[in-house]
């Protein structure tokens, strides 16, 4: 039991928790199954994040010294490491149980790559053949790991990942001196490899075993290094062009080695930044936009104020009002306000009858913001003054209204100043 | 005004959509039956459910809404939400008498929109068993869940459970609506216990009795308990996101939160 506190402990940094990707039905014989579109969380701890596979490493024991990382060599921690049998034990009773979705799996880095690596594989492959496991398995790949280890363990995986942390070479050399960017990339394209021509091998032969049918997905840490959100975006917009990349994850970075003079010593971790950036990211996978669009030269870092969908719109107050009636789903969907659940009832439901502002407001469109930035059959008479859109205001006088009540408090705090008394 | 009442069941409502066509009525409100009658209303007209009537209409439905919309139905009408009735009544009529195809995606209607966020709100209730039920194994090797979920999910999830625990016997019941589905290695059985006070285990904090509880179940219960405080990470706390999505009626079963 001590042990297993000590290596979630371990493993709880990594942020990625997603189970979904997959669908595979149960089978005769096996225990569990994967349901596709949105995974299934199974709890969600104090500090909000879902529990969904059960985040564990095999050791913690590490090799190597990442300024960032809590398991870094140096660092005097509570080591443990838990025994094959053990963790397949404790998986399986868990996922009888209903409390887990399946299994991300981890480890330090011991002896070397290939070794961590093959101990890796071998758990996953007891779990699927031993034990008739048929949920999902999460499985970290250890850089610099061999290609015909990740052959073996992609057939038992449903998702692999490795973490590129940071977007740029140099500091990562700096805080990971042992990794660089070829020992993470190259594992991503041979993954990446053998996911196409899995694919290729379906279609030929039907039954061929799949191989890391939920793809890749990997993590940076924000905050730990002088990286812009342009950089990080850039980055994570590249791995997005690769057809087996699902997700980037954004970990906002904890201060957990605050000795060390490389990194900065946070209070708290930068939840806001965090928060943006994955703001960010769906607006690139859901809404359309371009990364170009949302961060370029002159705004390299994203507003903390307002979300990335409300300041691109008010940069652009030529592309508003938006008629709600007649625009395009990509139109409407780039509406401060209206999210693709709205835009979707909106297009359906227009064809029976003309939208008004009464009918966005019981399906839920965001009326506080949305209501500067579109057009519908009657706007005046629901809002008792004239209708005031963005370009009768100008942008730069509608976004103190746009914001929250705190975050004017404090903007006005800012303007103030302050007399020093003392002394 | 023209009052019919109904004995709540989804036959009963799809025969007074019936009645209501037959006797060439508009504008009816429909309440179930012991229901306080509005003031002024006339002698209300008692519909006496007539599952051939039903199946009528429901055939109808067929012709102009998609399978989507007919699920949308059915879903929502597990709610038992008192309030959907009326809306519901009002979509199906509105359905022969427009005579479009597709109006479960007219959103902009408020009937249909009401129906549309009851069959939401099941939808989400039913995810959300399917992400909170905690399972005891028992000596025999039966594994117990008990819920009380707001809405009558269970049917739906059943499909679910089998389909991911096909190997192991389990029992999911529901302690507000008194029934539960025992699924014995092969198919999903609809249960009742005859005499509720006499179950080995106990109605309000779902836990089984330690008599009956496999040897190492607790040991399972305690490592998960010490595994859901190890994850949390200390810097981020943020009760209100975790409240959000795990509200605290359902803590009750769940291992980890009433240890």
């Amino acid at each position: 039991m001590e042990k297993l506190r000590i290596l979630a402990e371990s493993a709880k940094y990594d942020v990625s928790c997603s189970s979904s990707g997959t669908v595979r039905k149960g089978k005769a014989g096996m225990v569990g199954s994967t349901v596709g579109g949105v995974g299934i969380c199974h709890s969600f701890a104090d500090d909000g994040r879902c529990i969904s596979l059960l985040k564990v490493m095999l050791t913690n024991y590490c090799m190597y010294d990442c300024a960032y990382c809590i398991n870094r060599r140096t660092n005097d921690i509570q080591r443990a490491t838990l025994s094959v049998s053990e963790l397949e034990e404790i998986t399986m009773e868990f996922y009888r149980r209903n409390y887990i979705e399946g299994l991300f799996l981890s480890s330090g880095v011991v002896r070397n790559p290939d070794y961590t690596m093959e101990r890796l594989t071998a758990i996953v492959r007891d779990l699927r053949t031993v034990h008739r496991f048929n949920g999902y398995i999460h499985l970290k790949t250890i850089p610099g790991a061999s290609q015909e280890l990740l052959q073996e363990a992609g057939r038992y995986a449903d998702r692999m990942s490795i973490n590129i942390e940071i977007p740029n070479e140099e500091s990562l050399k700096a805080l990971a001196p042992e990794k660089d960017h070829k020992s993470i990339f190259l594992p991503m394209s041979q993954i990446q490899q053998g996911v196409l021509e899995n694919k290729e091998d379906r279609k030929k032969y039907r039954y061929a075993p799949r191989f890391v049918p939920a793809g890749q997905s990997t993590q940076m840490i924000v905050g730990a290094t002088k990286e812009s959100d342009l950089d990080i975006l850039k980055m994570s917009n590249a791995m997005y062009q690769q057809p087996s990349m699902r997700r980037v994850y954004y970990s906002g970075y904890v201060s957990v080695n605050t000795y060390d003079p490389r990194l900065p010593v946070l209070k708290q971790p930068p939840l806001v930044r965090e928060n943006r950036l994955y703001q960010a990211d769906w607006l690139m996978r859901f809404y359309h936009f371009k990364v170009d669009e949302i961060v370029d030269d002159k705004h390299a870092h994203l507003d903390l104020d307002v979300d990335p969908k409300l300041g691109w719109a008010l940069r652009h107050p030529e592309f508003f009002p938006v008629d709600i009636n007649k625009a395009s789903y990509e139109e409407i969907l780039r509406v401060p306000g209206i999210g693709v659940k709205s835009a979707i009832l909106i297009v359906n439901s227009r064809r029976f009858n003309r939208i008004t502002s009464y009918h966005l407001k019981k399906m839920g469109v965001v009326m506080k913001k949305a209501k500067y930035f579109i057009t519908c059959g009657e706007l005046t008479s629901n809002f008792s003054q004239p209708i005031i859109g963005i370009n009768e205001l100008r942008p730069e006088r509608l976004r103190p209204l746009l914001l929250s009540k705190a975050q004017q408090k404090k903007a006005g705090e800012e303007q103030q100043l302050t007399l020093n008394f003392e002394e | 005004m023209t009052v019919y009442t109904f004995d709540t069941t989804l036959d009963g409502l799809l025969t007074a959509v019936f009645d209501s066509f037959f006797r060439k009525q508009q504008d009816v409100t429909l309440l179930a039956d012991g229901e306080q009658l509005p003031l002024f209303a006339d002698e209300p007209h008692v519909v006496h459910t007539d599952s051939e009537k039903a199946e009528r209409v429901w055939k109808g439905l067929e012709k102009y809404l998609s399978k989507d919309g007919l699920r949308m139905i059915t879903v929502s009408w597990l709610s038992e939400e008192r309030t959907l009735n009326q809306p519901l009544f009002n979509f199906i009529c509105k359905v022969f008498r427009l005579k479009v195809n597709g109006l479960e995606r007219n959103a902009s209607d408020s009937d249909v929109l009401e129906v549309r966020n009851s069959c939401r709100r099941v939808l989400h209730e039913q995810l959300r068993m399917k992400q909170f039920i905690r399972f005891q194994k028992a000596k025999d090797g039966t594994y117990l869940a008990v819920v009380s979920p707001d809405h009558n999910v269970l049917p739906l999830i059943t499909d679910h459970f089998q389909d991911r625990f096909n190997d192991q016997l389990w029992l999911i019941y529901d302690a507000k609506r008194h029934y539960g589905y025992y699924y014995d290695g092969k198919t999903v059985i609809h249960v009742t216990f005859e005499d509720e006070a006499s179950v080995p285990f106990d109605l309000s904090s779902g836990k089984m009795d330690a008599d009956i509880l496999s040897e190492n179940d607790q040991l399972f219960q305690d490592l998960w308990r010490t595994y859901f405080k190890a994850i949390c990470i200390k810097e981020r706390m943020n009760p209100k996101k975790q409240l959000s999505d795990m509200p605290r009626r359902y803590w009750k079963y769940m291992t980890e939160k009433n240890g």
